[in-house]
C-alpha cells in the first residue's frame, strides 16, 4: 500500500541516519558557509544514492554518462552568466531589449539560451517606479537556462513562506530598502512560466561595453531581491 | 491539496539564509540524485506535474525537516516503486532482481545537449477558447482538491484582474494524476497585495499568479 510504503521510506530517509560509516563523515564539510538545518547525516544519503545509481544502472535504466554530462551542465556551463549577458545586452541595445520585454522566449534564444524549466520565459522590467521579485510559492520553480539551479533560500520555506506577504520585509532582509512610492510586484511562478528580472541599469555605468556591463549584474538582482550595484562600488553577489 | 508546500503566507518560517558563493550542489549525491531524476523523466512513464505533486505528499513534518534534495529523493523513490521500475525488495537489497533483461535507457549521453537545450515545453497548440479576457476581473475560485493544484490557497476566493493570456497550456491539477492534459489558458492574474492581505500590505503592491481556466470564474 502506497501509504505504508512512503511511510517506511521517509522513516528510512531519516533515521537511518544513526548507522553512519565513520569513514564517510566527513563528506559534509562546512568550509562554504553552508547552513541551513540538516537532521539527516548526509554521509547516509551519499551511500542510498550511489546504491539507487547502480541499481538504475544495472537495470540499463539509465545511462551513467548521461548522468555525468547533466551535471557537468549545470555545474560548469548554465548559471547566472548565462542571464547576466541577457540583461547587459538589453541595457546596451534598446531595440533588443523591446523583444525581450515582448518575446523573452525569442529574444533570450537570441543568445543562445533556452530549453530545460525555461521553455517559456517572461522578462519584466524594474524601474524607478516599480520593483519586480520572483518566487515559486508552491514549490521551486526557477529560470535554469538563464539563472541555473537556484539557491537553497529560494527554495526554502523562509522565502517561499513570506516573499508573497511581505517582500518589503524579505528585500531588507536582503539589504534592499525600497520606498514606499515604489510598486513592488512579486511574480510566483505558479506554472510553467519562468521569470527573468531585467534589473535597473545602474548610475555611472554609460560607458561600460557590453561584457563589462553583464560583469555587473548578479543572479540576486535578476530573481528581483537586489539592486545591481553601480561599477564603482565593490560587486557582491 | 492543502499541503503545507502552499506555503504562501504563513508565519513562522523563520529568517531567509543566504549563503555567499553557494556551490551548485552541497554534497555529490544532490548531484547525482538530480541527473538520475532527469534521466528516469526520459521515460515517459510521469509528468512533471506527477512527480511535483509526490513531493507534496511527504508528510507535512517530514517535509518541513529535510532539504530540498531529501524530499526529491524521498519521492524519487516513491515514484520509482509506484510506476514498476524498481521493487521495494530491490531498494532493500540493492540489487536487482535476478534474471531480468536489462533494458536500454532513453537519455544517452548523446542526448543530453538535446534534452538541456529544447526542454520539454507544456504548451499546446490546441484551438481553445480562452474564458476570460485581458482586463477582466476575475476571482480565484473557492475550490480545495485533495489532489494536486496550482491554485494556491491565498489566491483563493480572491478578486484578481487578468493581466495578460500566455495561450494554452497543459493543466497540471489532472495532468498529475494521469487524467488528462486538459489543455486550456494560462493567465497572468494580478492580485492587489491589500486583496490578499488587508491593510497591512502596501497600497500599491501587487502578486501576479499564473492561473489556469479552470482555476477562476467571472466576478
Amino acid at each position: 500500500m502506497t501509504t505504508t510504503r512512503r511511510d517506511f521510506l521517509t522513516a528510512a530517509v531519516t533515521a537511518a541516519g544513526a548507522a553512519v560509516t565513520p569513514d564517510l563523515s566527513h563528506a559534509h564539510d562546512h568550509d562554504h558557509g553552508h547552513d541551513h538545518d540538516h537532521q539527516v547525516v548526509p554521509s547516509d544519503l551519499t551511500l542510498r544514492v550511489k546504491a539507487l545509481e547502480s541499481l538504475l544502472t544495472e537495470k540499463g535504466l539509465v545511462d551513467r554518462a548521461a548522468l555525468d554530462a547533466l551535471i557537468d551542465t549545470y555545474e560548469h556551463k548554465i548559471g547566472p552568466r548565462n542571464g547576466a549577458r541577457v540583461v547587459a545586452r538589453a541595457w546596451a541595445d534598446p531595440a533588443y531589449k523591446q523583444r525581450l520585454l515582448t518575446n523573452a522566449d525569442a529574444a533570450i534564444a537570441e543568445i543562445g539560451y533556452g530549453g530545460l524549466q525555461g521553455e517559456h520565459m517572461v522578462a519584466v522590467e524594474n524601474t524607478s517606479n516599480v520593483h519586480n521579485m520572483v518566487v515559486c510559492t508552491l514549490c521551486s520553480c526557477y529560470p535554469w537556462p538563464v539563472l541555473g539551479l537556484p539557491p537553497v533560500w529560494y527554495k526554502s520555506a523562509p522565502y517561499r513562506s513570506r516573499a508573497v506577504i511581505d517582500p518589503r520585509g524579505v528585500l531588507r532582509e536582503f539589504g534592499l530598502e525600497l520606498s514606499g512610492d515604489v510598486e513592488v510586484r512579486v511574480w510566483d511562478s505558479t506554472a510553467e512560466l519562468r521569470y527573468l528580472v531585467l534589473p535597473e541599469r545602474p548610475a555611472g555605468s554609460e560607458h561600460l561595453s557590453e561584457e563589462q556591463l553583464a560583469a555587473l549584474v548578479t543572479r540576486d538582482a535578476m530573481v528581483g531581491v537586489a539592486k545591481v550595484m553601480p561599477p564603482q562600488k565593490e560587486v557582491t553577489s | 491539496m492543502n499541503g503545507v508546500h502552499d506555503m504562501g503566507g504563513m508565519h513562522g518560517m523563520g529568517a531567509i539564509q543566504e549563503e555567499k558563493n553557494e556551490p551548485v550542489f552541497h554534497e555529490p549525491w544532490e548531484g547525482r540524485l538530480f541527473a538520475l531524476r532527469r534521466a528516469m523523466n526520459a521515460w515517459g512513464k510521469w509528468n512533471i506535474d506527477g512527480t511535483r505533486h509526490e513531493v507534496e505528499l511527504v508528510p507535512a513534518a517530514e517535509y518541513l525537516r529535510m532539504s530540498y534534495y531529501e524530499r526529491h529523493f524521498a519521492a524519487f523513490v516513491e515514484l520509482l516503486i509506484e510506476r514498476g521500475f524498481v521493487s521495494q525488495a530491490e531498494i532493500e537489497t540493492g540489487n536487482p532482481a535476478p534474471d531480468l533483461p536489462k533494458k536500454l535507457p532513453p537519455l544517452t549521453v548523446e542526448k543530453v545537449a538535446a534534452l538541456v537545450a529544447k526542454g520539454v515545453p507544456t504548451s499546446r497548440d490546441v484551438p481553445v477558447a480562452p474564458r476570460f479576457r485581458t482586463g477582466q476581473t476575475v476571482r480565484g475560485r473557492n475550490i480545495h482538491p485533495a489532489g494536486h493544484t496550482r491554485l494556491p490557497r491565498y489566491a483563493r476566493g480572491k478578486l484578481g484582474t487578468i493581466e495578460r493570456d500566455h495561450g494554452v497550456f497543459v493543466f497540471p491539477d489532472t495532468n498529475a494524476h494521469f487524467l488528462g492534459e486538459k489543455p486550456q489558458h494560462v493567465y497572468s492574474v494580478r492580485f492587489a497585495a491589500r486583496e490578499l492581505w488587508g491593510e497591512q500590505a502596501a497600497p500599491k503592491d501587487s502578486v501576479y499568479v499564473n492561473l489556469w481556466d479552470d482555476h477562476l470564474e467571472p466576478a
